[in-house]
Protein backbone atom coordinates (compact mmCIF):
# COMPACT_ATOMS: atom_id res chain seq x y z
CA UNK A 1 0.00 0.00 0.00
CA UNK A 2 2.97 2.42 0.74
CA UNK A 3 4.43 1.68 -2.41
CA UNK A 4 0.85 2.96 -4.54
CA UNK A 5 1.33 5.98 -2.32
CA UNK A 6 4.61 7.01 -3.64
CA UNK A 7 4.20 5.59 -7.34
CA UNK A 8 2.01 8.99 -8.56
CA UNK A 9 4.59 10.58 -7.05
CA UNK A 10 7.75 9.53 -8.24
CA UNK A 11 5.50 9.43 -11.86
CA UNK A 12 5.09 13.22 -12.02
CA UNK A 13 8.67 13.26 -11.05
CA UNK A 14 10.11 11.25 -13.73
CA UNK A 15 8.47 13.53 -15.82
CA UNK A 16 10.07 16.60 -14.55
CA UNK A 17 13.17 14.96 -14.60
CA UNK A 18 12.70 14.17 -18.91
CA UNK A 19 11.59 17.68 -19.82
CA UNK A 20 14.00 19.23 -17.51
CA UNK A 21 16.62 17.42 -19.56
CA UNK A 22 14.80 18.28 -22.83
CA UNK A 23 14.44 21.60 -22.06
CA UNK A 24 18.67 21.82 -20.81
CA UNK A 25 19.37 20.58 -24.12
CA UNK A 26 17.22 23.04 -25.88
CA UNK A 27 18.39 25.83 -24.27
CA UNK A 28 21.89 25.01 -24.22
CA UNK A 29 22.31 24.00 -27.69
CA UNK A 30 22.38 27.55 -29.62
CA UNK A 31 25.59 28.71 -27.46
CA UNK A 32 27.26 25.25 -27.43
CA UNK A 33 27.00 25.47 -31.28
CA UNK A 34 28.61 28.98 -31.36
CA UNK A 35 31.49 27.48 -29.18
CA UNK A 36 31.80 24.32 -31.83
CA UNK A 37 31.39 26.71 -34.52
CA UNK A 38 34.62 29.36 -33.45
CA UNK A 39 36.45 25.91 -32.36
CA UNK A 40 36.14 24.18 -35.71
CA UNK A 41 34.82 21.11 -34.25
CA UNK A 42 32.02 18.92 -35.75
CA UNK A 43 30.77 16.67 -33.20
CA UNK A 44 28.69 13.68 -33.26
CA UNK A 45 25.14 14.13 -32.70
CA UNK A 46 25.34 12.18 -28.99
CA UNK A 47 28.86 14.20 -28.41
CA UNK A 48 27.01 17.64 -29.17
CA UNK A 49 24.43 16.49 -26.90
CA UNK A 50 26.65 15.57 -23.87
CA UNK A 51 28.15 18.96 -24.43
CA UNK A 52 25.17 20.99 -23.66
CA UNK A 53 24.81 18.46 -20.64
CA UNK A 54 28.33 19.68 -18.95
CA UNK A 55 28.99 23.72 -19.58
CA UNK A 56 30.29 25.21 -16.76
CA UNK A 57 27.73 28.31 -17.01
CA UNK A 58 24.89 27.13 -18.66
CA UNK A 59 21.71 28.77 -19.44
CA UNK A 60 19.82 25.85 -17.62
CA UNK A 61 21.81 23.38 -15.88
CA UNK A 62 20.73 19.90 -16.35
CA UNK A 63 19.44 18.11 -13.10
CA UNK A 64 22.75 15.95 -12.87
CA UNK A 65 24.79 19.10 -12.94
CA UNK A 66 23.23 20.66 -10.06
CA UNK A 67 22.35 17.31 -8.14
CA UNK A 68 26.33 16.79 -8.26
CA UNK A 69 26.60 20.36 -7.40
CA UNK A 70 23.76 20.13 -4.45
CA UNK A 71 25.96 17.32 -3.29
CA UNK A 72 29.49 18.59 -3.10
CA UNK A 73 28.45 21.35 -1.57
CA UNK A 74 26.16 20.27 0.82
CA UNK A 75 27.63 17.50 2.45
CA UNK A 76 31.81 17.64 1.28
CA UNK A 77 32.15 20.88 2.39
CA UNK A 78 33.36 22.27 5.52
CA UNK A 79 30.25 23.82 7.21
CA UNK A 80 31.53 26.83 8.50
CA UNK A 81 32.93 27.17 4.91
CA UNK A 82 31.53 30.30 2.70
CA UNK A 83 30.90 28.03 -0.16
CA UNK A 84 28.54 25.66 2.01
CA UNK A 85 24.84 25.44 1.40
CA UNK A 86 24.56 23.99 4.85
CA UNK A 87 26.30 27.39 5.97
CA UNK A 88 24.19 29.41 3.88
CA UNK A 89 20.59 27.29 4.65
CA UNK A 90 21.51 27.72 8.60
CA UNK A 91 21.97 32.12 8.06
CA UNK A 92 18.61 31.59 6.76
CA UNK A 93 17.24 29.23 9.00
CA UNK A 94 18.52 31.63 12.04
CA UNK A 95 16.74 34.65 10.90
CA UNK A 96 13.64 32.54 9.23
CA UNK A 97 13.03 31.12 12.68
CA UNK A 98 13.12 34.52 14.70
CA UNK A 99 10.97 35.98 12.32
CA UNK A 100 8.34 32.86 12.44
CA UNK A 101 8.38 33.31 16.10
CA UNK A 102 7.99 36.71 16.50
CA UNK A 103 4.99 36.91 13.88
CA UNK A 104 3.45 34.12 15.32
CA UNK A 105 3.53 35.72 18.92
CA UNK A 106 2.62 39.12 17.33
CA UNK A 107 -0.27 37.18 15.29
CA UNK A 108 -1.43 35.66 18.35
CA UNK A 109 -1.46 38.76 20.51
CA UNK A 110 -3.52 40.58 17.38
CA UNK A 111 -5.80 38.18 17.45
CA UNK A 112 -6.68 38.45 21.09
CA UNK A 113 -7.33 42.03 20.20
CA UNK A 114 -9.44 41.93 17.80
CA UNK A 115 -11.55 38.79 19.07
CA UNK A 116 -11.68 40.55 22.23
CA UNK A 117 -11.83 44.70 21.69
CA UNK A 118 -14.76 45.68 19.64
CA UNK A 119 -13.11 48.86 18.26
CA UNK A 120 -9.99 46.72 17.01
CA UNK A 121 -12.35 43.95 15.60
CA UNK A 122 -13.43 47.26 13.19
CA UNK A 123 -10.31 48.79 12.29
CA UNK A 124 -7.56 46.54 12.44
CA UNK A 125 -8.59 43.99 10.11
CA UNK A 126 -8.08 46.17 6.74
CA UNK A 127 -4.78 47.52 7.64
CA UNK A 128 -3.67 44.13 8.14
CA UNK A 129 -4.77 43.18 4.50
CA UNK A 130 -3.67 46.16 3.37
CA UNK A 131 -0.02 45.48 4.63
CA UNK A 132 -0.51 41.81 2.77
CA UNK A 133 -1.12 43.94 -0.29
CA UNK A 134 2.37 45.98 -0.74
CA UNK A 135 5.00 43.84 -2.27
CA UNK A 136 7.39 42.51 0.45
CA UNK A 137 10.64 43.35 -2.31
CA UNK A 138 9.86 47.14 -2.07
CA UNK A 139 9.51 47.42 1.45
CA UNK A 140 12.53 45.01 2.55
CA UNK A 141 15.29 47.76 1.63
CA UNK A 142 13.54 50.39 3.85
CA UNK A 143 13.04 47.97 6.30
CA UNK A 144 16.84 47.44 6.82
CA UNK A 145 17.74 51.13 6.10
CA UNK A 146 15.42 52.33 8.90
CA UNK A 147 16.57 49.69 11.47
CA UNK A 148 20.07 50.78 10.03
CA UNK A 149 19.27 53.78 10.78
CA UNK A 150 18.82 53.27 14.83
CA UNK A 151 21.82 50.83 15.02
CA UNK A 152 19.76 47.39 14.12
CA UNK A 153 21.76 45.56 11.46
CA UNK A 154 22.13 42.25 11.18
CA UNK A 155 19.67 39.15 12.13
CA UNK A 156 16.96 41.18 13.65
CA UNK A 157 15.65 43.96 10.32
CA UNK A 158 16.32 39.87 8.64
CA UNK A 159 13.74 38.05 11.10
CA UNK A 160 11.28 41.42 11.06
CA UNK A 161 10.64 41.16 7.29
CA UNK A 162 10.48 37.52 7.53
CA UNK A 163 7.74 38.83 10.62
CA UNK A 164 5.99 41.14 8.55
CA UNK A 165 5.18 38.35 6.36
CA UNK A 166 4.19 36.06 9.12
CA UNK A 167 2.27 37.37 11.11
CA UNK A 168 -0.87 37.61 8.99
CA UNK A 169 -1.54 33.80 8.38
CA UNK A 170 -1.32 33.59 11.81
CA UNK A 171 -3.62 36.56 12.59
CA UNK A 172 -6.04 35.63 10.23
CA UNK A 173 -5.99 31.61 11.13
CA UNK A 174 -6.31 32.75 14.63
CA UNK A 175 -8.99 35.21 14.80
CA UNK A 176 -11.14 32.40 13.35
CA UNK A 177 -9.92 29.60 15.85
CA UNK A 178 -11.09 31.87 19.09
CA UNK A 179 -13.84 32.81 17.52
CA UNK A 180 -14.58 28.71 17.05
CA UNK A 181 -16.19 27.76 20.14
CA UNK A 182 -20.02 26.90 20.16
CA UNK A 183 -22.55 28.52 21.60
CA UNK A 184 -22.88 26.29 24.15
CA UNK A 185 -19.45 26.10 25.11
CA UNK A 186 -19.86 29.91 25.72
CA UNK A 187 -22.47 29.53 27.52
CA UNK A 188 -21.29 27.12 29.84
CA UNK A 189 -18.77 29.22 30.75
CA UNK A 190 -21.46 32.22 31.04
CA UNK A 191 -23.04 29.66 33.54
CA UNK A 192 -20.30 29.24 35.64
CA UNK A 193 -19.44 33.61 35.68
CA UNK A 194 -16.25 33.05 34.53
CA UNK A 195 -14.24 36.16 33.74
CA UNK A 196 -13.33 36.93 30.49
CA UNK A 197 -9.89 35.98 30.59
CA UNK A 198 -10.82 32.60 31.90
CA UNK A 199 -12.84 32.35 28.61
CA UNK A 200 -9.63 32.81 26.78
CA UNK A 201 -7.48 30.45 28.46
CA UNK A 202 -9.69 27.71 29.45
CA UNK A 203 -11.77 27.60 26.13
CA UNK A 204 -10.74 30.23 23.03
CA UNK A 205 -7.30 29.00 23.40
CA UNK A 206 -7.54 25.59 23.64
CA UNK A 207 -10.13 25.43 20.66
CA UNK A 208 -7.81 27.40 18.70
CA UNK A 209 -5.11 25.12 18.50
CA UNK A 210 -5.62 23.24 15.35
CA UNK A 211 -6.29 26.86 13.38
CA UNK A 212 -2.99 27.95 15.39
CA UNK A 213 -1.11 24.79 13.79
CA UNK A 214 -2.57 25.36 10.25
CA UNK A 215 -1.96 28.64 10.31
CA UNK A 216 1.40 28.36 11.03
CA UNK A 217 2.31 25.86 8.25
CA UNK A 218 1.70 28.69 5.59
CA UNK A 219 3.41 31.14 7.97
CA UNK A 220 6.95 29.19 8.25
CA UNK A 221 6.90 28.83 4.56
CA UNK A 222 6.41 32.55 4.70
CA UNK A 223 8.75 33.46 6.94
CA UNK A 224 11.39 31.36 4.67
CA UNK A 225 10.35 33.67 1.88
CA UNK A 226 11.07 36.62 3.88
CA UNK A 227 14.18 35.90 4.89
CA UNK A 228 15.43 34.97 1.50
CA UNK A 229 13.90 37.98 0.23
CA UNK A 230 15.01 39.73 2.97
CA UNK A 231 19.23 39.18 1.82
CA UNK A 232 18.31 40.09 -1.25
CA UNK A 233 18.70 43.94 -1.54
CA UNK A 234 20.48 44.41 2.02
CA UNK A 235 24.07 43.54 0.80
CA UNK A 236 24.19 40.54 2.79
CA UNK A 237 26.86 38.08 2.62
CA UNK A 238 25.32 34.86 3.94
CA UNK A 239 22.27 32.78 3.43
CA UNK A 240 20.16 31.09 0.51
CA UNK A 241 18.80 34.32 -0.62
CA UNK A 242 22.91 36.45 -0.87
CA UNK A 243 23.95 32.69 -2.83
CA UNK A 244 21.10 33.72 -5.40
CA UNK A 245 22.54 36.98 -5.77
CA UNK A 246 26.08 36.03 -6.13
CA UNK A 247 25.07 33.31 -8.61
CA UNK A 248 23.10 36.20 -10.60
CA UNK A 249 25.76 38.05 -10.98
CA UNK A 250 28.45 35.70 -12.05
CA UNK A 251 26.23 33.65 -14.17
CA UNK A 252 26.65 30.64 -11.96
CA UNK A 253 23.39 28.82 -12.27
CA UNK A 254 24.44 25.71 -11.23
CA UNK A 255 25.22 27.37 -7.77
CA UNK A 256 21.65 29.22 -8.19
CA UNK A 257 19.52 25.74 -8.68
CA UNK A 258 21.57 24.13 -5.96
CA UNK A 259 20.64 27.16 -3.67
CA UNK A 260 16.86 26.96 -4.95
CA UNK A 261 16.83 23.34 -4.12
CA UNK A 262 18.55 24.11 -0.41
CA UNK A 263 15.72 26.43 0.04
CA UNK A 264 13.06 23.76 -0.96
CA UNK A 265 14.38 21.19 1.36
CA UNK A 266 14.44 23.59 4.10
CA UNK A 267 11.09 24.71 3.35
CA UNK A 268 9.62 21.48 3.25
CA UNK A 269 11.57 20.77 6.70
CA UNK A 270 9.89 23.56 8.20
CA UNK A 271 6.64 22.57 6.96
CA UNK A 272 6.94 19.30 8.27
CA UNK A 273 8.76 20.16 11.42
CA UNK A 274 5.24 22.31 12.23
CA UNK A 275 2.86 19.43 11.08
CA UNK A 276 4.30 16.91 13.67
CA UNK A 277 4.82 19.37 16.28
CA UNK A 278 0.59 20.33 15.96
CA UNK A 279 0.00 16.29 15.60
CA UNK A 280 1.73 15.89 19.20
CA UNK A 281 0.25 18.56 20.43
CA UNK A 282 -3.58 17.82 19.30
CA UNK A 283 -2.90 13.80 20.42
CA UNK A 284 -1.81 15.23 23.74
CA UNK A 285 -4.99 17.59 23.69
CA UNK A 286 -7.35 13.87 23.19
CA UNK A 287 -7.30 14.54 19.16
CA UNK A 288 -8.87 11.22 17.63
CA UNK A 289 -6.25 9.61 16.11
CA UNK A 290 -7.15 9.61 12.42
CA UNK B 1 -63.13 10.25 34.68
CA UNK B 2 -59.75 9.71 35.48
CA UNK B 3 -58.78 13.07 34.83
CA UNK B 4 -60.87 14.28 38.06
CA UNK B 5 -58.14 12.23 39.57
CA UNK B 6 -56.05 14.02 38.49
CA UNK B 7 -55.91 17.21 41.15
CA UNK B 8 -55.86 20.53 39.35
CA UNK B 9 -52.66 22.82 40.51
CA UNK B 10 -54.35 26.06 41.54
CA UNK B 11 -57.02 23.66 43.85
CA UNK B 12 -54.23 22.07 45.61
CA UNK B 13 -51.26 23.57 45.61
CA UNK B 14 -49.81 24.84 48.43
CA UNK B 15 -47.75 28.29 48.58
CA UNK B 16 -44.13 26.55 48.64
CA UNK B 17 -42.17 27.57 51.75
CA UNK B 18 -39.49 28.69 49.81
CA UNK B 19 -39.75 29.14 45.85
CA UNK B 20 -36.64 28.36 44.04
CA UNK B 21 -38.12 30.62 41.13
CA UNK B 22 -40.66 32.36 40.48
CA UNK B 23 -41.76 33.93 37.51
CA UNK B 24 -44.61 36.96 36.99
CA UNK B 25 -46.07 37.86 33.51
CA UNK B 26 -42.83 37.19 31.69
CA UNK B 27 -42.40 37.72 28.48
CA UNK B 28 -39.43 38.04 25.70
CA UNK B 29 -39.49 38.83 22.69
CA UNK B 30 -36.60 38.05 20.00
CA UNK B 31 -36.16 40.32 17.29
CA UNK B 32 -35.26 38.54 13.87
CA UNK B 33 -34.92 39.43 10.07
CA UNK B 34 -38.48 38.03 9.68
CA UNK B 35 -40.07 40.40 12.62
CA UNK B 36 -40.63 40.07 15.88
CA UNK B 37 -41.03 36.51 17.60
CA UNK B 38 -42.73 36.18 20.94
CA UNK B 39 -40.71 33.65 22.62
CA UNK B 40 -42.37 34.24 25.84
CA UNK B 41 -45.88 36.02 26.74
CA UNK B 42 -47.29 36.69 30.03
CA UNK B 43 -45.49 33.46 31.84
CA UNK B 44 -46.17 32.83 35.58
CA UNK B 45 -45.20 30.01 36.96
CA UNK B 46 -43.22 29.08 40.78
CA UNK B 47 -40.88 26.02 41.05
CA UNK B 48 -40.49 25.21 44.60
CA UNK B 49 -37.58 23.67 46.41
CA UNK B 50 -37.16 20.32 45.68
CA UNK B 51 -39.10 19.91 42.95
CA UNK B 52 -38.79 18.13 39.82
CA UNK B 53 -40.47 19.98 36.72
CA UNK B 54 -40.99 19.21 33.26
CA UNK B 55 -41.41 21.63 30.35
CA UNK B 56 -43.24 19.79 27.79
CA UNK B 57 -44.19 20.95 24.66
CA UNK B 58 -43.57 21.41 20.55
CA UNK B 59 -40.57 23.51 19.09
CA UNK B 60 -41.09 27.01 19.82
CA UNK B 61 -43.21 27.12 22.22
CA UNK B 62 -40.69 28.67 24.71
CA UNK B 63 -39.70 26.31 26.88
CA UNK B 64 -35.90 26.25 26.15
CA UNK B 65 -36.01 29.95 26.26
CA UNK B 66 -37.63 30.23 29.74
CA UNK B 67 -35.01 27.90 31.27
CA UNK B 68 -32.31 30.22 29.55
CA UNK B 69 -34.00 33.50 31.27
CA UNK B 70 -33.48 31.24 34.52
CA UNK B 71 -29.99 30.64 33.38
CA UNK B 72 -29.37 34.49 32.90
CA UNK B 73 -28.37 33.34 29.35
CA UNK B 74 -31.38 35.01 27.83
CA UNK B 75 -32.74 38.71 29.05
CA UNK B 76 -36.89 39.08 29.70
CA UNK B 77 -38.63 41.59 27.95
CA UNK B 78 -41.33 42.31 30.71
CA UNK B 79 -42.21 40.91 33.42
CA UNK B 80 -40.50 39.63 36.23
CA UNK B 81 -38.75 36.59 37.34
CA UNK B 82 -36.50 35.74 40.52
CA UNK B 83 -34.11 32.32 41.30
CA UNK B 84 -33.55 32.00 44.98
CA UNK B 85 -35.04 35.13 45.19
CA UNK B 86 -32.71 36.60 43.31
CA UNK B 87 -32.14 38.51 39.74
CA UNK B 88 -31.00 35.79 37.04
CA UNK B 89 -27.69 37.63 37.34
CA UNK B 90 -27.17 37.32 40.66
CA UNK B 91 -27.60 33.77 41.06
CA UNK B 92 -25.67 33.06 38.27
CA UNK B 93 -22.77 35.31 40.12
CA UNK B 94 -23.57 32.95 42.83
CA UNK B 95 -23.29 29.98 40.72
CA UNK B 96 -27.07 29.17 41.59
CA UNK B 97 -27.75 26.40 39.64
CA UNK B 98 -26.16 23.54 36.93
CA UNK B 99 -27.07 23.69 33.55
CA UNK B 100 -26.93 20.99 31.42
CA UNK B 101 -27.21 20.87 27.47
CA UNK B 102 -29.32 19.07 24.92
CA UNK B 103 -25.36 18.23 23.42
CA UNK B 104 -22.82 17.17 26.37
CA UNK B 105 -21.13 20.37 25.51
CA UNK B 106 -18.00 18.60 27.23
CA UNK B 107 -14.74 20.40 26.20
CA UNK B 108 -13.01 17.45 23.33
CA UNK B 109 -9.17 18.61 25.11
CA UNK B 110 -10.52 17.66 28.13
CA UNK B 111 -9.89 14.25 29.65
CA UNK B 112 -13.56 13.81 31.88
CA UNK B 113 -12.08 14.20 35.13
CA UNK B 114 -11.05 17.52 33.89
CA UNK B 115 -14.01 18.48 32.45
CA UNK B 116 -16.05 17.67 35.76
CA UNK B 117 -13.41 19.93 37.67
CA UNK B 118 -14.02 22.75 35.19
CA UNK B 119 -16.76 24.68 36.79
CA UNK B 120 -14.24 24.24 40.40
CA UNK B 121 -11.51 25.79 38.49
CA UNK B 122 -13.13 28.76 37.75
CA UNK B 123 -14.38 29.38 41.37
CA UNK B 124 -10.60 28.57 42.59
CA UNK B 125 -11.02 25.64 44.74
CA UNK B 126 -8.08 24.20 45.98
CA UNK B 127 -6.77 21.71 43.63
CA UNK B 128 -7.19 18.80 46.76
CA UNK B 129 -11.22 19.73 47.16
CA UNK B 130 -11.45 19.46 43.29
CA UNK B 131 -10.42 15.84 42.90
CA UNK B 132 -12.42 15.20 45.96
CA UNK B 133 -15.50 16.73 44.23
CA UNK B 134 -14.79 14.99 41.11
CA UNK B 135 -14.30 11.81 42.32
CA UNK B 136 -17.68 12.31 44.37
CA UNK B 137 -19.85 13.52 41.41
CA UNK B 138 -18.40 10.95 38.88
CA UNK B 139 -19.31 8.14 41.37
CA UNK B 140 -22.73 9.56 41.46
CA UNK B 141 -23.51 9.55 38.13
CA UNK B 142 -21.53 6.08 37.49
CA UNK B 143 -18.42 7.23 35.81
CA UNK B 144 -15.98 5.90 38.46
CA UNK B 145 -12.80 4.61 36.62
CA UNK B 146 -13.24 6.59 33.64
CA UNK B 147 -11.51 9.43 34.33
CA UNK B 148 -8.40 9.45 32.38
CA UNK B 149 -10.85 9.31 29.35
CA UNK B 150 -11.64 11.71 26.19
CA UNK B 151 -15.14 12.46 25.30
CA UNK B 152 -14.66 10.76 22.36
CA UNK B 153 -14.12 7.80 24.36
CA UNK B 154 -17.16 7.48 25.81
CA UNK B 155 -20.61 7.03 24.59
CA UNK B 156 -23.14 9.34 24.39
CA UNK B 157 -25.21 8.51 27.38
CA UNK B 158 -21.86 8.46 29.15
CA UNK B 159 -21.12 11.47 27.74
CA UNK B 160 -24.32 12.87 28.35
CA UNK B 161 -23.95 11.77 32.53
CA UNK B 162 -20.37 13.32 32.77
CA UNK B 163 -22.05 16.59 31.54
CA UNK B 164 -24.59 15.85 34.63
CA UNK B 165 -21.73 15.25 36.63
CA UNK B 166 -20.02 18.43 35.88
CA UNK B 167 -23.70 20.50 36.26
CA UNK B 168 -23.23 18.84 39.71
CA UNK B 169 -19.98 19.39 40.94
CA UNK B 170 -20.03 22.44 42.41
CA UNK B 171 -23.02 21.36 44.51
CA UNK B 172 -25.87 24.09 43.02
CA UNK B 173 -29.33 23.37 44.55
CA UNK B 174 -31.11 23.97 41.41
CA UNK B 175 -30.66 21.59 38.09
CA UNK B 176 -31.71 22.98 34.88
CA UNK B 177 -31.53 20.48 31.87
CA UNK B 178 -32.49 21.32 28.67
CA UNK B 179 -33.49 17.85 26.87
CA UNK B 180 -30.33 16.46 28.10
CA UNK B 181 -31.35 12.88 26.74
CA UNK B 182 -33.12 13.97 23.19
CA UNK B 183 -29.99 13.02 21.39
CA UNK B 184 -30.08 9.26 22.81
CA UNK B 185 -31.80 6.14 22.03
CA UNK B 186 -34.35 4.75 23.83
CA UNK B 187 -33.16 1.99 25.52
CA UNK B 188 -30.30 4.50 27.09
CA UNK B 189 -32.65 7.37 27.62
CA UNK B 190 -34.82 4.70 30.27
CA UNK B 191 -31.59 3.98 31.94
CA UNK B 192 -30.73 7.42 32.47
CA UNK B 193 -34.00 8.24 33.63
CA UNK B 194 -34.45 6.05 36.26
CA UNK B 195 -30.71 6.91 37.23
CA UNK B 196 -31.73 10.75 37.42
CA UNK B 197 -34.77 10.27 39.80
CA UNK B 198 -32.54 8.10 42.05
CA UNK B 199 -29.89 11.17 41.94
CA UNK B 200 -32.92 13.49 42.70
CA UNK B 201 -33.93 11.69 45.37
CA UNK B 202 -30.53 11.14 46.88
CA UNK B 203 -29.55 14.97 46.71
CA UNK B 204 -32.26 16.31 47.32
CA UNK B 205 -32.01 18.98 44.50
CA UNK B 206 -34.65 20.88 42.29
CA UNK B 207 -34.92 19.81 38.62
CA UNK B 208 -36.34 21.63 35.67
CA UNK B 209 -36.47 19.75 32.49
CA UNK B 210 -36.75 20.18 29.22
CA UNK B 211 -38.35 17.78 26.85
CA UNK B 212 -40.05 16.73 24.33
CA UNK B 213 -41.32 13.58 25.40
CA UNK B 214 -44.78 12.69 26.86
CA UNK B 215 -43.65 9.47 28.48
CA UNK B 216 -40.19 11.10 29.77
CA UNK B 217 -42.03 14.26 31.15
CA UNK B 218 -44.79 12.17 32.97
CA UNK B 219 -42.46 9.44 34.46
CA UNK B 220 -39.98 12.06 36.04
CA UNK B 221 -41.89 14.92 37.21
CA UNK B 222 -43.95 15.89 40.46
CA UNK B 223 -45.00 19.04 38.50
CA UNK B 224 -45.42 19.38 34.51
CA UNK B 225 -45.36 22.25 32.75
CA UNK B 226 -47.21 22.45 29.23
CA UNK B 227 -46.56 24.86 26.69
CA UNK B 228 -47.87 26.13 23.45
CA UNK B 229 -46.15 27.99 20.76
CA UNK B 230 -47.00 31.21 18.72
CA UNK B 231 -46.79 33.05 21.11
CA UNK B 232 -45.30 31.03 24.14
CA UNK B 233 -46.87 30.38 26.82
CA UNK B 234 -48.17 27.79 29.58
CA UNK B 235 -51.51 26.14 28.86
CA UNK B 236 -51.82 23.78 31.63
CA UNK B 237 -49.80 22.89 34.93
CA UNK B 238 -50.04 19.27 36.08
CA UNK B 239 -48.95 18.25 39.56
CA UNK B 240 -48.21 14.23 39.45
CA UNK B 241 -50.28 12.28 41.98
CA UNK B 242 -47.62 9.40 41.12
CA UNK B 243 -45.94 8.00 44.19
CA UNK B 244 -42.20 8.97 44.80
CA UNK B 245 -40.51 5.50 43.91
CA UNK B 246 -41.29 5.06 40.48
CA UNK B 247 -40.09 1.46 38.65
CA UNK B 248 -40.19 1.66 34.70
CA UNK B 249 -43.31 -0.55 34.48
CA UNK B 250 -45.34 2.59 36.35
CA UNK B 251 -45.24 3.32 32.94
CA UNK B 252 -48.31 1.12 32.49
CA UNK B 253 -50.64 2.18 34.96
CA UNK B 254 -53.97 3.62 34.27
CA UNK B 255 -52.61 6.29 36.67
CA UNK B 256 -49.50 7.32 34.54
CA UNK B 257 -51.53 7.01 31.41
CA UNK B 258 -54.04 9.26 32.57
CA UNK B 259 -51.65 12.07 32.89
CA UNK B 260 -49.99 11.37 29.92
CA UNK B 261 -53.36 11.72 28.13
CA UNK B 262 -54.06 15.09 29.93
CA UNK B 263 -50.40 15.95 29.19
CA UNK B 264 -51.24 15.17 25.21
CA UNK B 265 -54.81 16.84 25.20
CA UNK B 266 -52.96 19.95 26.90
CA UNK B 267 -50.86 19.85 23.69
CA UNK B 268 -53.32 19.35 21.30
CA UNK B 269 -55.11 22.46 23.03
CA UNK B 270 -52.50 24.91 22.25
CA UNK B 271 -51.86 23.70 18.74
CA UNK B 272 -55.99 23.82 17.68
CA UNK B 273 -55.61 27.28 18.76
CA UNK B 274 -52.96 28.70 16.72
CA UNK B 275 -55.30 26.55 13.76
Amino acid sequence: MTGARYIPVLTILAGIVVAWYVGAYLMNAPFQRQLDRRAGEAPTTIEFIAKTMSQPKPTLPAPHQVAVNFFENTFLRNVTSGRSLVYHSWVTLSSTLLGFLFGTVLGIVISIGIVHVLALDRSLMPWIIASQTIPILALAPMIVVVFAAIGLTGLIPKALISTYLSFFPVAVGMVKGLRSPERAYLDLMHTYNSSRSQVLWKLRLPASVPFLFASMKVAIAASLVGAIVGELPTGAVAGIGAKLLAGSYYSQTIDMFAALIAGSVVAVLLVTAVGIAGRITERAMGAQPA
Amino acid sequence: MLETKITQSRDTHKPPSAAVVEATNLSLTFQTNDGAVEALSDVSLTIGKGEFVSFIGPSGCGKTTFLRVIADLEQPTSGTISVNGMTPSEARERRAYGYVFQAAALYPWRTIDRNVGLPLEIMGLSKAEQRERVARTLELVNLTGFEKKFPWQLSGGMQQRASIARALAFDADLLLMDEPFGALDEIVRDHLNEQLLELWARTNKTICFVTHSIPEAVYLSTKIVVMSPRPGRVTDVIESTLPAKRPLDIRETPEFLAIAARVRDGLRAGHSYDD
